[in-house]
């Protein structure tokens, strides 16, 4: 249940502007992988190129190649919504659907995969809620609105909607950054349960947040406004946070820049 | 791209010395009413110091709240007004009437022994009314959905200009367009339903064919199209670029993301579309008047000569209309009244139901 990323030469642009350029990163199956750096400097991008949604936005496109367990996912006949099942996401603000229950919210990823079958349902419902450690706020509730939940409550909501489908991978863009401590504190513990599984990606401003989430960590900045943005260094989060190779690295960790 | 937080901040400075630009104005009013004598009393004068003014009690606040007071009882007042009017008229010819209003099939108001019936008019009116929706709902919810997520940008932005046109036709020319040009392709088909598929009511009937309730709701279908279509296409725009990626991510093809994302987001909307397209072809009048074979009878069939709606028979009537009859063509408004007051509160009640969904969606 947890594959391998590859990522060799990507490129991606918005229009005509180029935001990334040449990300070479490999992400070993079951490990929590954090990708830091300034604002702009395409560490989202990237990570929207790794299940190809960047491309829904007009105009932006991806080069280069980027396998799921040696399987090119932007090979010409891979069908897209195949590949965004095999790899979730957890977005920025939690985002669940407003017009659906809690229930239905969940199993929303399997309603769009043909699973029908209540009883399915139901016991694919509570396995993703419980591993999102949102079965026992909610399991009285189930029929209310989705989006009546407390902002942690609605993440891990949004986190369960994504590991119903049981992805290979999963992909958190800053996950946190529109939670209080508590929420966040529980998004980070239900990360380390999660890896036990999936292998995840995700990128935090919040630097405290990757020392204390993540196996390895990959420093990605730009040289100055307009130019594209590059992974400066890819290490152990121990190495990194301790003992960075690039200078670069190490002034942004120490709060010198950015 | 992670900037929100960066974002936000600024938007909290902003926020501040907006607040600070709206009292400058406000209080260098008051100052310049008189009660000082220099326009910056001191240091402390914006921020209080001194004793603190009175509050007045005849300013623009009270005039104000006075006026919004006034336009929302003009409301209740001309809604009144319409009642009452209906009622005072309606009363005295339907006392007059010799037969059952509500069973009679016919509409002979002028007579001495006067008859007149509404049920045959308000099965046009609704049945009229009914095909169209039919017919231009699932149009107008293809063309919406093209405009707001197929379509590239700029052509949306133009087709969705021509339908806002469209709505602007006045529909004295909708009508004359249906029965002069528009009614001879229809007779066409008609009879070609009738050939082949006459063993179905709907279509059975020996002829003429043409001016029928299909040519009515077809014109009526294509006069409600764009108010539908321009109000769904408002709605479908503003679904949450979150829930549709959210949608996409979870693997969902675009038709996919439509139906999980934008149609349920949209819904209280659409209802609302439709409502509004319902009520102007419950009430639209000269199209139909135009286009309608105008017969008294209930019937189904929709391809032969005939129909009528209880707004086409005011405006086909009224003209050699008496006392009573007048009073007749009133009581049939008062009719055309209800029923569309039904079909709003039936859409008030639809959204109501699913309130608790759509109002967090807010």
């Amino acid at each position: 249940m947890a594959k391998r990323v590859e990522a060799s030469n990507v490129t991606a642009y918005y229009g005509g502007f180029k935001a990334i350029e040449n990300i070479n990163l490999t992400v070993e199956p079951k490990t929590v992988t954090a990708l830091i750096g300034p604002s702009g400097c395409g560490k989202s991008t990237f990570l929207r190129s790794i299940n190809r949604m960047h491309e829904v936005l007009p105009g932006a496109r991806v080069e280069g190649s980027l396998t799921i367990d040696d399987q090119d996912i932007y090979d010409r006949d891979v069908d897209v919504t195949a590949v965004r099942r095999m790899i979730g996401m957890v977005f920025q603000r939690p985002n669940p659907f407003p017009t659906m229950s809690i229930f239905e919210n969940v199993v929303a990823g399997l309603k769009l995969n043909g699973v029908r079958k209540k009883s399915i349902l139901d016991e694919a419902a509570e396995k993703a809620l419980r591993s999102a450690n949102l079965w026992d706020e909610v399991k009285d509730r189930l029929g209310k609105p989705g989006a009546g939940l407390s902002g942690g409550q609605q993440q891990r909501l949004c986190i369960a909607r994504t590991i119903a489908v049981e992805p290979q991978v999963v992909l958190m863009d800053e996950p946190c950054s529109a939670l209080d401590p508590i929420s966040t504190l529980a998004i980070e513990d239900l990360m380390f349960q999660l890896k036990d599984k999936f292998t995840i990606i995700i990128v935090t401003h919040n630097m405290q947040q990757a020392a204390r989430v993540s196996d390895r960590t990959a420093f990605f900045s730009i040289e100055k406004t307009g130019d594209p943005g590059r992974l400066i260094e890819y290490d152990n989060t121990q190495k990194i946070f301790s003992n960075p190779s690039v200078k670069k690295t190490e002034d942004y960790i120490t709060g010198r820049f950015g | 791209m992670g900037e929100t937080p960066h974002r936000s901040a600024d938007a909290g400075t902003g926020g501040t010395r907006v607040t600070q630009s709206h009292e400058w104005p406000a209080v260098l009013g008051a100052c310049g009413r008189g009660t000082s004598q220099h326009p910056f009393p001191g240091r402390a004068g914006l921020g209080g110091g001194g004793a603190l003014p009175r509050s007045r009690k005849f300013g623009a606040e009270r005039a104000f709240r006075g006026l919004t007071l006034a336009a929302g009882t003009a409301v209740l007042v001309i809604i009144a007004a319409i009642a009452i009017f209906l009622v005072a008229k309606a009363v005295p010819a339907l006392r007059a009437n010799t037969e059952n209003f509500w069973s009679y099939e016919g509409w002979s108001p002028n007579d001495p022994q006067p008859k007149f019936g509404i049920g045959t008019l308000a099965f046009g009116t609704v049945l009229s009314s009914a095909l169209a929706l039919l017919i231009a709902v699932p149009v107008a919810l293809g063309i919406a959905l093209y405009l707001s997520h197929y379509a590239p940008r700029r052509l949306g932005t133009a087709l969705g200009f021509l339908v806002d046109l469209l709505a602007a036709v006045p529909s004295v020319v909708f009508g004359l367009w249906g029965r002069d040009v528009f009614s001879s392709p229809v007779r066409d088909f008609s009879v070609w339903l009738n050939q082949h598929f006459g063993w179905i009511p709907l279509f059975g009937g020996d002829g003429p064919f043409g001016a029928s309730i299909m040519l009515g709701a077809l014109v009526l279908a294509i006069m409600v199209l764009p108010i539908i279509t321009s109000l769904s296409r408002e709605v479908f725009l503003q679904t949450p670029t979150a829930n549709e990626e959210a949608a996409l991510a979870l693997g969902a093809t675009r038709w996919e993301m439509l139906r999980t994302a934008v149609l349920p987001y949209g819904r209280p909307g659409i209802i609302a579309a439709v409502m509004l397209g319902l009520g102007r072809a419950l009430g639209e009048t000269i199209a139909l008047a135009l286009t309608l074979g105008i017969t008294f009878g209930i019937s189904f069939n929709l391809i032969q000569n005939g129909g009528n709606t209880i707004a086409a028979n005011i405006a086909n009537a009224f003209g050699e209309a008496n006392e009573t009859g007048r009073g007749a063509l009133i009581a049939s408004g008062l009719v055309l009244f209800t029923i569309t007051l039904i079909v709003n509160i039936t859409a008030r009640a639809i959204i109501y139901r699913r309130r608790e969904f759509t109002e967090s969606a807010a």
